[in-house]
């Protein structure tokens, strides 16, 4: 369970280019529920995200995970959960060019030092459940963009994390792509995994999938609720 | 395990980081490594040319006695013998015969002297391995030399001598005494210097001051100040050697700093995306010591190989006449090997831990900001 107590976040604070993104936003997101955040560009959805992945801290406001606030921990224990419990699909994939489809799987886990044949067979596995264990080998760079957005699923849920964070996970697809992601998700959330898609794409909120849509609109909540 | 298996997933990933922008490393490298070359060639040189001369003063006697004469050295004559020997505390005195020849074929000036295992027989010679690289001229092993009167002797190669000293014996050429006075015509009863030689070692200043005493226009030169002078003047010009060099070390520096400094927007972002992964800024640091260690090095190795490869087997041609030479006739020499554990570590302080420090500090700057700020700035 993640709860976010009166979060707000100012970007470039005190200077003339002030920007609150979100302005005491108020969230329960259940365990192994889809929810998707939806709103128009610029809405906060993005920072909504990144700051529940722990990628950056509020101005303002808790967050609390499992009852426990993770705020204001040190560095080093925020990258330790962004690591275990989440795991992120970017918009843009964020693969790391002139590294292998497998090298960029990989990656999340090489600060743990796990053993190398353990790591290497997880990766497969979850290449070969992607459907692109024929490009193992191949570099990123080489992909198509579904191929791209698979491998980037490959890379978030190498270290085997309780919740995946995507961001406009369809931007770059087709609606055959953007229905196969779908029915991923759909299969994650079956596996008792947190899903949470930040999007303006009805492929996603209009899926049978979601259980939760909350609509952001210039940083505020302005809607949330069930899917029936 | 743990902790060996994370070191290697981190310089994996360095070494594959480095291959992905190979042409900016490369270059990088290229420059680190001309600088370490120069460095470790300046090292090697000053201190095997110091190592020569130890070795030369190892059989050193204990003290010369010349004689000024207007404040220059001139011919002493073998009377005065009598006299130091009288001295308490010396227990020999010998006369030397010694001095410089110079060739015009070969352009380079030649060691010529008396030695205890030169030649006995009056038509024979010992010489350096330098003589027979440079002289030129040799044919049937003999050598033709012009004596001071002009008459041309022709002189037969009995032996070379000895390698391991080439700092003094490369260029040395030795002659039987009669020999010697013929060509450059020192008179019978007149010798170049004294050797004396000393009971008690400690004594040597003591009877320097005596011999000043008894006779004043000789200077006597002990061997400690010998020594000192080498040390001196090879410390010297190494130093001088290093000052030159320190322009192009800091330029090195500035380069390196402005490639480091100016991380390209791809490996920013690419440290934003580690960091959005779970690595945290620590696993960047020390992602990023791999890669400056690599870099050290790749470049450190071969560069260090180079410099001996210059130094003791190519002669040092880019700056032998900056750090060998009393003269620039002095006619090529091969040096000995003579690296220690200092000498590298010295090479390595001054040029990895720079280097690996200033790569670092970037990369620190970097890696503290949110990864959520780093990944939108791109």
């Amino acid at each position: 369970m993640i709860e976010l107590k009166q979060i707000t976040k100012i970007f470039n604070e005190g200077k003339s280019n002030e920007f609150t993104a979100l302005r005491d936003i108020e969230l329960t997101l259940s365990p192994e529920k889809l929810t998707v955040f939806k709103g128009p560009s610029g809405s906060g959805k993005t920072t909504l995200l990144s700051i529940i992945g722990c990628m950056s801290r509020p101005t303002s406001g808790r967050i609390l995970m499992n009852d426990r606030e993770i705020t204001s921990l040190p560095e080093r224990f925020t990258a330790e959960i962004r690591r275990h419990t989440f795991g992120f699909i970017f918009q843009n994939y964020n693969l790391i060019k002139g590294m292998t489809v497998l090298e960029n799987t990989m990656i999340p886990a090489y600060p743990e030092g796990p053993d190398y044949q353990g790591l290497k067979k997880r990766a497969l596995d979850l290449l070969q459940r992607l459907g692109i264990d024929s490009k193992t080998n191949q570099k990123v760079e080489y992909l198509s963009g579904g191929e791209q957005q698979r491998a980037a699923i490959a890379r978030a849920l190498i270290n085997n994390p309780s919740c995946i964070i995507a961001d406009e996970p369809t931007a770059h697809l087709d609606t055959d792509l953007a229905l196969a992601l779908v029915d991923i998700m759909a299969d994650f959330k079956k596996e008792g995994k947190t899903i949470l898609i930040a999007s303006h794409d009805p492929l996603i909120f209009e899926a049978t999938a979601v259980d939760r849509i909350i609509t952001l609109r210039d940083g505020a909540v302005i809607d949330q609720g069930n899917v029936s | 395990m743990q902790w060996i298996s994370r070191q290697s997933y981190f310089l994996d990933y360095a070494l594959s980081s480095l291959l992905r922008r190979k042409w900016k490393n490369f270059s990088l490298i290229f420059i680190y490594g001309l600088i370490i070359f120069m460095i470790s060639s300046v090292l090697f040189f000053s201190e095997a040319i110091r190592k020569e001369a130890e070795f030369i003063l190892e059989d050193a006697p204990p003290m010369i006695v010349q004689r000024i004469l207007a404040g220059r050295h001139e011919l002493i004559p073998e009377t005065y013998m009598t006299q130091i020997q009288e001295i308490r505390g010396i227990y020999k005195v010998t006369p030397r015969l010694w001095g410089y020849y110079y060739h015009p074929a070969s352009k380079a000036n030649y060691t010529i002297m008396v030695g205890n295992n030169g030649p006995q027989n009056d038509d024979e010679i010992t010489i350096g391995n330098g003589v027979l690289r440079t002289w030129g001229t040799i044919s049937d092993n003999q050598l033709f030399f012009k004596a001071y009167d002009g008459e041309t002797i022709v002189l037969n190669i009995t032996d070379t001598l000895d390698a391991s000293a080439e700092l003094v014996s490369s260029d040395l050429i030795l002659v039987s005494e009669s020999t010697f006075r013929r060509l450059f015509g020192v008179p019978e009863g007149f010798s170049t210097d004294f050797e004396v030689h000393i009971r008690n070692l400690s004594e040597c200043p003591v009877i320097a001051d005596k011999i000043v005493r008894i006779l004043p226009d000789t200077r006597p030169i002990l061997k400690e100040e010998i020594e000192r002078t080498y040390a001196s003047l090879f410390d010297w010009r190494s130093g001088y050697i290093i000052v030159l060099l320190s322009g192009a070390v800091l330029a090195f520096f500035i380069f390196a700093w402005d490639k480091a400094t100016g991380l390209s927007a791809e490996e920013k972002a690419e440290i934003g995306i580690l960091k959005a992964l779970g690595w945290d800024t620590s696993d960047i640091l020390l992602l990023k010591f791999w890669e400056g260690i690599a870099i050290c090095f790749t470049a450190f190795v071969p560069a260090v190989i180079g410099a001996y490869i210059h130094i003791f087997l190519a002669s040092a041609p880019l700056f032998e006449h900056a750090l060998k030479g009393w003269s620039i006739l002095y006619p090529e020499f091969q040096l000995n090997p003579h690296i220690n554990a200092y000498q590298l570590g010295v090479v390595f302080a001054l040029t990895v831990l720079p280097y690996t420090l200033i790569t670092i500090i970037p990369a620190w700057r970097v890696s503290t900001t949110d990864p959520d700020t780093v990944m939108r700035q791109f």
